[in-house]
């Protein structure tokens, strides 16, 4: 049985609030990408190059928000990581980078994170993800409830 | 393993302030794979992705891929039946190889069979697996949803949590017809657990985006609404999306969410810094929450309820007070958090637009972020400036802060926040600051980013447009525009400052001089010589007196760019050259001698070669009279949508563009570009605050014109020795046919004829008159003068004649003297009502009050509220009269139609009647209108009533109306 891959249809569903959510390094590799929104995999390849391009040449001093497509990328970079969030032009810009900072939970569920980490688990990164982010809007935004729950997912067989 | 050892030597991707994390026991061991934890340790995964890491080429990555996707296939198609754990690795594996780019054709069925099984982990690739390769097929969407429908059977929440996730990021249609009906019950449930209530919440959210078709709505609604009462704000916040998405398609089925939404977000905002336990956020109680229920109330209006309205107020004003506060915490995160909820908090007010002292608070506090250290305050902050800026309440408010953007404009090292800040001037942008931002944009532009060149020319020129007071500062500033930034000055741009010029000729002359004199620069670009080229050929005679700017010295200027220029502006140049052969006949030989060169004749380019062939014949062979007809001054142009203001809406998007050109709406400033829509024009205005471009706020194109009547505007033709008996209708009948309609003869005796054409547009008008000279000799000295009170104003746009000679362009309208036998002559007046007017002419054009009608639709409560508003015995006017025509009820119709009023059905309980509404428009006020139209066939007669707020106008206007029936 041949199944495509996630949409060769690129349907535009209006009023998600998080178009995407990327995770790459300095060197553009993707740790992690996911879509809330339909694209086929030649746009999505296209999107990640481009949002590598316009997030790794900014600097400290500048936004932590880029103007994209007909999009915003709200990004955060820790350590070799970029976190990138892609939401409407209209949404609030400091809510999704502290939604961005929620991530650390990860530091604690990985015991002190690295890249590293993501590579070898990524499959639990999504898991990660999807507690705190379902169907493109904020799901969860408590670090301690996520984390109980990660740590009650981990100790399932 | 150097690469790894690295990593592991540079750990820490989050920073450890973030969340306290004890040392990692044994982190310091050359472990090449980092430890799996407990109970999913997968073995041969974490080899592979190793092995794949470790690849030194791409094809050594292929081929390492291909064996291992060799070996899965074998171990799937094998004889022995492989256990879950097993299927679950390279399950797994496949998807690893997916997501490195590679495409997956089989391993689909496994996955689905993982999604039966009844452990955490093996259930959990399955449907990562389904969710990230699998969208619909038709084979194992059965199979896929059954799996699904188990799980959300199971009343185990972690596996009702799976496949609610799958639900929500798949989303197909397949799974919606499946599962709409039975989210919302899981949702609304009263024993699921709380992390199962957030993920069917958002899980419905996607599937109502997907297909809200599918959503039943209805019974659920007002359970889903309580749910913004939760105990858990997990499962709020999960819930203020949903109904966010909800309530946009149907507002008034969720307009409960209001008051919830306020009582919430008011116990959020109240409460201490700790009292949210888990849901505070370095020090902010719950920020997401309260960000996405002041979204939700962005949905609606100012709650109606004014005890809902207080409490919201008072929570606004809570939240602009704490930002007053000290900070409880120096971190990064405390201030983002409760800045994004003031950030929310001040949207809502922009929202609402109704609570000016709120506006200005906001806008206060908007002015501190301006200077803040942190780049991402002074950069929202210009943003949101930026819409404040177009409040009435706020915009004289946000004005004070032109030196910090200016600033900001100069020194901001980021260009997102410069491209914000000149937003913001530009949003900002009045009579009263007009030169000042103007130049401070051109400035910025000799260094601004190349990626921002053009949408700044763009503004700088319609700010010149829209707030010139006067021409030669727009002149300058457009030529400067080219002198800076060439490249960038679209075609619109130069377009428009040629229109400009040509429609008012009091700035031709400096226009002249000025573009002569930057053309002497030795390298002008080369927009500057299409403007140079265009202009001079036009007016070039209006500087040919000064000897240093003769027709000679012109020609040469010009023709020293030639040679350099694109073959587009060449072929304006030599339309130029024809021009000055009939402006200046002393330059005749030089220039014939240049068409005639073969360089020209024979030139390879058609359109080029074609003109000078042209020209050359032309100016050899015609004579003076018809060259001076052939190459006239171009007629002023008509106006329409500025090209400018219509490019920079095509270049940002629609949000953006709304933003800086939805600006704020003064109705008494003279906005060049106030209309956007087609509108007559009034392009040599004469008065200093006339506009040049469309007419204040332009009317909507489908306001069907009013009718015709009689107003103030006296011709004088019928004063004149010409005077001779009438052959058609008497004047005053003439007149009057024109109450309900706008075009037709208005006199004629057997020497003349005078047609009109009219137009009305709120309370602009614009009247074409044709003067027919019925005699075989010419009319001499022949002067219509027009005469109008002072509460009409009006403009001869062009004088008489067609085509006319230069000189009657003139905004005065001087018109043509001369009108040779059979001939028609037109002249075309620009009217404008200043304010209500009666006086009936002697002898006039038909221009009355109820030309400026703009008819108003309204339902039969509406009208009989305003009518009792209205009752006042001087507000009303009643006529009753005998019938002259016979009473034709879709011939009344028509005539009220004509008249300019709306026709209102089901309003009167007797059929047999007429009721009309409209607003009168005037310059400074309106009138609104209500008439009332009783018929009685029996006696012939009418009673006709009138019913506006200012008394004679009321009178005036029953007198007319009852005139037609």
């Amino acid at each position: 049985v041949r199944l495509k891959g996630q949409g060769k249809r690129c349907k535009r569903s209006e009023g998600l609030e998080i178009r995407f959510i990327l995770i790459q390094n300095r060197a553009g590799k993707t740790r992690l990408a996911k879509w809330y929104m339909q694209f086929d995999d030649d746009e999505k390849q296209k999107l990640i190059e481009e949002v590598h391009a316009v997030v790794t040449v900014r600097d400290a001093k500048h936004t932590n928000f880029v103007e994209f497509r007909n999009f915003k990328i709200i990004y955060r970079r820790y350590a070799g990581l970029y976190f990138c969030i892609c939401v409407d032009v209209n949404d609030n810009n400091l809510a999704y980078l502290e939604a961005i900072h929620n991530f650390v939970v990860l530091n604690e569920y990985f015991h002190n994170v690295c890249e590293l980490d993501l590579v070898f688990n990524f499959y639990k990164v999504y898991t990660v993800v999807d507690e705190m982010f379902l169907a493109g809007e904020i799901r969860e935004t408590s670090q301690t409830k996520v984390l109980k729950q990660l740590l009650m997912l981990q100790s399932l067989e | 393993r150097t690469e790894i050892a690295e990593y592991r030597a540079n750990r820490s991707v989050v920073p450890r302030c973030a969340v306290p994390c004890p040392a990692r026991p044994g982190a310091d061991t050359t472990a090449i794979m980092p430890a799996v934890s407990k109970g999913d340790g997968m073995r041969g995964l974490a080899v592979f992705i190793s092995d794949i890491r470790n690849c030194k080429s791409k094809e050594a990555e292929i081929k390492r891929i291909n064996k291992e996707l060799a070996n899965i296939r074998s171990k799937f198609k094998g004889d022995k039946a492989l256990d879950g754990y097993s299927k679950k690795k390279y399950v797994c594996k496949l998807l690893f190889i997916f997501l490195l780019g590679h495409d997956i054709d089989f391993g689909h069925m496994e996955a689905v069979n993982l999604l039966s099984s009844n452990k955490y982990t093996e259930k959990q690739i399955g449907y990562l697996f389904i969710s990230v390769l699998v969208n619909s097929n038709s084979e194992l969407i059965r199979l896929i949803n059954n799996a699904i429908k188990n799980d959300l059977a199971s009343r185990n929440p972690t596996f009702m949590c799976l496949a609610l996730h799958c639900i929500a990021n798949v989303g197909s249609r397949e799974m919606g017809e499946a599962f709409a009906a039975d989210i919302p019950r899981i949702l609304v449930a009263g024993d699921s657990m709380d992390s199962v209530k957030q993920s069917a919440a958002l899980c419905l959210l996607r599937l109502y985006k997907a297909s809200p078709d599918l959503v039943p709505m209805g019974e659920w609604t007002a359970r889903v609404v309580h749910l913004l009462n939760d105990q858990h704000m997990g499962v709020v916040t999960a819930a203020v999306s949903l109904i966010t998405c909800l309530c946009k398609k149907n507002p008034d089925d969720f307009k409960t969410c209001i008051s919830l939404a306020v009582s919430r977000l008011s116990r959020i905002v109240s409460s201490a810094s700790t009292d949210l336990q888990d849901y505070t956020y370095y020090f902010v109680p719950a920020p997401w929450l309260s960000v996405k229920l002041l979204r939700l109330l962005q949905c609606y209006p100012p709650p109606e309820d004014a005890a809902v309205k207080g409490r919201l107020v008072e929570c606004l004003e809570t939240v602009l007070n704490k930002a007053q506060e000290p900070p409880k915490s120096k971190k990064v995160q405390h201030s983002n958090a409760k800045n994004a909820i003031l950030f929310e908090t001040i949207s809502l007010i922009i929202h609402y637009d109704s609570e000016p002292n709120l506006l200005v608070r906001a806008c206060n506090q908007l002015g501190q972020f301006l200077q803040h250290r942190e780049t991402n305050l002074r950069y929202l902050a210009l943003e949101s400036m930026c819409t404040l800026a177009s409040s009435e309440f706020s915009h004289e408010a946000v004005k004070t802060h032109i030196d910090t953007v200016i600033n900001a404009l100069k020194t901001e090292r980021d260009v997102s926040v410069r491209q914000r800040a000149a937003d913001l001037l530009y949003a900002m942008c009045d009579r009263s600051n007009a030169k000042q931002i103007v130049s401070e944009m051109l400035r910025y532009l000799e260094t601004a980013d190349y990626a921002i060149r053009e949408e700044i020319v763009l503004k700088v020129a319609i700010l010149a447009e829209k707030y010139a007071v006067d021409y030669s500062w727009y002149v300058d500033t457009i030529l400067n525009l080219i002198r800076i930034a060439g490249d960038y000055v679209s075609e619109e741009v130069w377009y428009r400052v040629l229109q400009i010029v040509t429609n008012r000729d009091d700035v031709q002359g400096y226009a002249a001089k000025t573009v002569f004199e930057a053309l002497q620069a030795p390298a002008c670009h080369e927009n500057m010589v299409k403007v140079g080229g265009y202009i001079l050929g036009e007016f070039g005679n209006l500087i040919a007196g000064d000897p240093r700017s003769s027709p000679p010295v012109q020609f040469s200027l010009l023709h020293s760019k030639f040679h350099l220029c694109s073959v587009a502006t060449r072929a304006l140049l030599l339309s130029t050259y024809i021009k000055f052969i009939n402006l200046f006949p002393e330059t005749k030989a030089t220039i014939q001698g240049v068409l005639r060169a073969g360089s020209q004749l024979r030139n390879a380019d058609v359109e080029l070669q074609q003109r000078a062939v042209e020209y050359l014949t032309l100016s050899s062979v015609a004579s003076t009279d018809v060259l001076a007809t052939v190459l006239e001054e171009m007629p002023p142009f008509p106006e329409r949508e500025s090209s400018i203001l219509a490019k920079l809406k095509r270049k940002k998007g629609p949000g953006a563009a709304s933003a800086l050109d939805d600006g704020r709406r003064d109705p008494s400033s003279n906005d060049i570009n106030g209309g956007v829509e087609p509108t007559p024009s009034t392009v040599s205005t004469p008065s200093p605050s006339a506009d040049l471009l469309g007419l204040r706020a332009a009317p909507p194109p489908a306001a069907p014109p009013a009718s015709a009547g009689a107003g103030n505007l006296l011709v004088d033709v019928f004063d004149g020795p010409a005077a001779q008996p009438s052959l058609g209708p008497t004047p005053e009948e003439a007149f009057l046919r024109f109450v309900c309609k706008n075009n037709g003869v208005l006199f004629e005796n057997q020497l003349l004829q005078i047609g009109v054409k009219s137009e009305f547009r709120q309370n602009l008008g614009r009247m074409y008159l044709f003067y027919g000279n019925k005699t075989s000799v010419q009319f001499q000295n022949f002067s219509p003068t027009v005469v109008h009170p002072g509460d009409l104003q009006t403009h001869i746009l062009s004088g008489l004649g067609h085509p006319a000679p230069r000189q009657l362009s003139s905004p005065r309208g001087s018109p043509q003297t001369q009108v040779d036998g059979g001939a028609q002559v037109q002249q075309v007046l620009n009217i404008e009502c200043l304010r209500d007017f009666l006086t009936p002419p002697l002898l006039s054009l038909p221009v009355t009050i109820n030309k400026f009608f703009q008819p108003t639709e309204m339902a039969a409560q509406d009208f009989f509220q305003r009518w009792k508003q209205l009752s006042l015995p001087q507000q009303e006017a009643q006529k009753i009269f005998k019938a002259n025509h016979p009473m034709d009820a879709e011939v009344t119709k028509a005539k009220l139609l004509g008249f300019g009023s709306a026709l209102l059905d089901n309003v009167d309980p007797n059929p047999e009647n007429f009721v009309g509404a409209g607003i009168i428009q005037t310059k400074a006020l309106q009138v609104g209108c209500l008439l009332r139209l009783e018929p009685n066939a029996q006696a012939q007669m009418y009673r006709l009533t009138l019913r506006t707020s200012k008394e004679p106008v009321s009178r005036h206007l029953c007198e007319l109306l009852a005139q037609q029936f």
